[in-house]
């Protein structure tokens, strides 16, 4: 059997995913085969990340079933198998929508992903662009059969610029990843083991490295969130801007998305491709710096390219403008010059979006103090 | 011109026959329905003394609830505000602090509140998205008045009383569609 010649392997291998052929290079994984062909076939990942070496392989949400291994054994994978850690082999055949076990296999996934998992979205910060979210959407079912208490963990600091509420990780391990491919030296990792596993520091050591901001866009969901966006806004009332500027960091690339509302920069976060990750940028990855990312919130520090494109289907897009400038008046064009009389200004009337209040300014979740500067200035007007 | 569908009603563009033209059997007609309608049952009612009674499905003013500790149910999570296909309502969110437990049920509470009785249409999409219990369309009207900046009702003016402080008050603002397992 040593003696057996192999012939040389193919430059191109050729797969079929869901009855679309394409013609990939040796060692690409089924996932990342599905993702060259796009759209529905492309398996969900939560824990793949191409970006980041390594991931990948925990979540299962990515099984695919195989129905022929390859041209030389077509025998079909007895058993469903995780796309980002398989690769392809030339001629095999792979069905993931249209398989009939797949899509039961996948909502098994996600009841166990949601074992633990809170339902607090109304409170989260990801909410609306959680990649749980979707994936319970699109997989998950409507109810659990789990009857026994959540775990669960209080919330704590990872340095003064990250909020972490462990209650809300799936353990994908991405950040961690992050911080030990992308910053100097990590100092948080996952302590404990099993159900007990938990993202930490150890000895609540804060993290002070540049990028560790990183961590807060690779969570897919709201484990790791922005401390100085918390509570300010809901993601889709904000609105989302490709800005760039020229950052003294040498690692940082320095593009990135803003999410305004008004003239206010909310939240600044590294931009994003068509599977969630950070996008590329001439075979680099597009990594934002902490100074990028917590400290430059005026628009002046910023060149703004344009808006951000939001996929239609995306709650991020309702109800705004898809241009940077908003169509102007036309009224008093039509009146020959003359204004027309204004019978209420909404910022005589209401508290909310206070002119004289600015929350980006503010580096922590807004408190109760924070709008008793001016108190209800609607009711002084109206008695 | 071939028409797009059958239901294309050609315009009819005679003139007018003799009858047409004198117009006044047309008027009597008319006339002998209005003058008929005297001596049927009147449909209206003098509203402020006499009042109708409303359907169980009425949509009136929003009201924002508490639970039964009185804690704020409202969290801000801002699904009505995009439910909404008027864009009535805007809030703003703040972190709960330690020592306001009392006040608000969650760790995030809308510090301010408004919908815009000008804008609002009672759909009730609201009440639909609410995740929290914390909005409904209660069986009352929104009161009229002579300016306009009245009508932007912030959180005081759309709080449901407190059952603990103002228990009679609030089982009044409950009304008698509140089914009385809900909430004490």
């Amino acid at each position: 059997m040593a003696e057996e010649v192999k012939a040389a392997p193919p430059a191109t291998f050729k797969v079929t995913i869901d009855n679309i052929t394409i013609d990939v290079k040796p060692g690409t994984s089924i996932l990342n085969a599905a993702r060259q062909i796009g759209g529905d076939v492309t398996p969900p990942a939560m824990c793949y990340y191409s970006k980041l070496e390594g991931s990948g392989g925990k979540c299962r949400t990515c099984l695919v079933e195989v129905a022929a291994g390859s041209t030389a054994d077509p025998r079909p994978m007895p058993k469903l198998v995780a796309s980002c850690r398989t690769n392809v082999m030339d001629g095999m055949i792979v069905k993931n929508m249209t398989s009939e076990k797949v899509p039961d296999a996948r909502a098994g996934v996600v009841e166990f992903l949601l074992l633990n998992h809170p339902l607090d979205c109304p409170i989260c910060d990801q909410a609306g662009e959680c990649h749980l979210q979707d994936l319970g959407y699109d997989h998950g079912k409507a109810g659990t059969r789990y009857q026994f208490s959540r775990r669960t963990f209080a919330r704590e600091d990872i340095g003064p610029y990250i909020q972490l509420h462990m209650t809300r990780c799936i353990l994908c391990y991405r950040c961690t990843y992050v911080a030990d491919q992308i910053t100097d030296k990590r100092v948080h990792g996952i302590v404990d083991r099993g159900d007990h596993a938990a993202i930490s520091t150890y000895i609540s050591k804060a993290i002070d490295n540049d990028f560790s901001g990183n961590m807060i866009d690779v969570c897919p969901v709201g484990a790791l969130t922005d401390k100085t966006f918390r509570f300010k806004n809901r993601v889709w009332f904000t609105k989302p801007v490709d800005a760039h500027r020229n950052c003294e960091n040498p690692k940082c690339c320095g593009k990135a998305t803003l999410w305004l509302r008004g003239d206010e920069v909310f939240r600044v976060t590294a931009r994003k491709d068509e599977w969630g990750e950070v996008q590329s940028y001439d075979g680099k990855v597009g990594w934002i710096c902490n100074t990028c990312r917590f400290d430059k919130k005026e628009t002046k520090d910023w060149t703004i390219e344009g808006v951000t494109n939001i996929s239609r289907h995306s709650v991020i897009g309702a109800n705004k403008y898809k241009v940077l400038d908003v169509p102007g008046e036309t009224v008093s064009k039509v009146m020959g010059g003359r204004a027309p009389k204004l019978l209420m200004d909404i910022h005589n009337v209401s508290g909310v979006n206070n002119p004289d209040i600015d929350l980006s300014d503010l580096q922590r979740p807004a408190h109760s103090g924070d709008f008793k500067k001016d108190p209800e200035p609607g009711l002084e007007s109206k008695n | 011109m071939q028409a797009l569908t059958n239901r294309v009603k050609e315009v009819d563009r005679k003139p007018l026959s003799f009858m047409e033209k004198m117009y006044l059997p047309a008027i009597l007609k008319g006339m002998f329905i209005t003058f008929s309608h005297i001596f049927k049952k009147k449909p209206t009612i003098n509203y402020p003394e006499k009042k109708r009674p409303f359907s169980p499905v009425f949509r009136g003013m929003q009201i924002l609830n508490r639970d039964e500790e009185g804690r704020e149910n409202c969290t801000a999570c801002g699904l009505c505000a995009v439910a909404c296909p008027a864009e009535a309502i805007t809030m703003e969110a703040a972190e709960r602090q330690p020592g306001e437990e009392h006040l608000y049920r969650e760790e995030k509470y809308a510090a301010k509140y408004e919908i815009n009785m000008l804008r609002c249409i009672f759909c009730g999409l609201c009440e639909e998205a609410c995740p929290k219990d914390a909005i409904y369309l209660s069986e009352s009207f929104a009161p009229a008045d002579y300016q306009r900046k009245q009508f932007v009702y912030n959180k005081s003016e759309l709080l449901i009383p407190n059952p603990k402080e103002d228990p009679e008050a609030y089982k009044k603002a409950l009304g008698n569609r509140a089914k009385p397992t809900t909430n004490a």
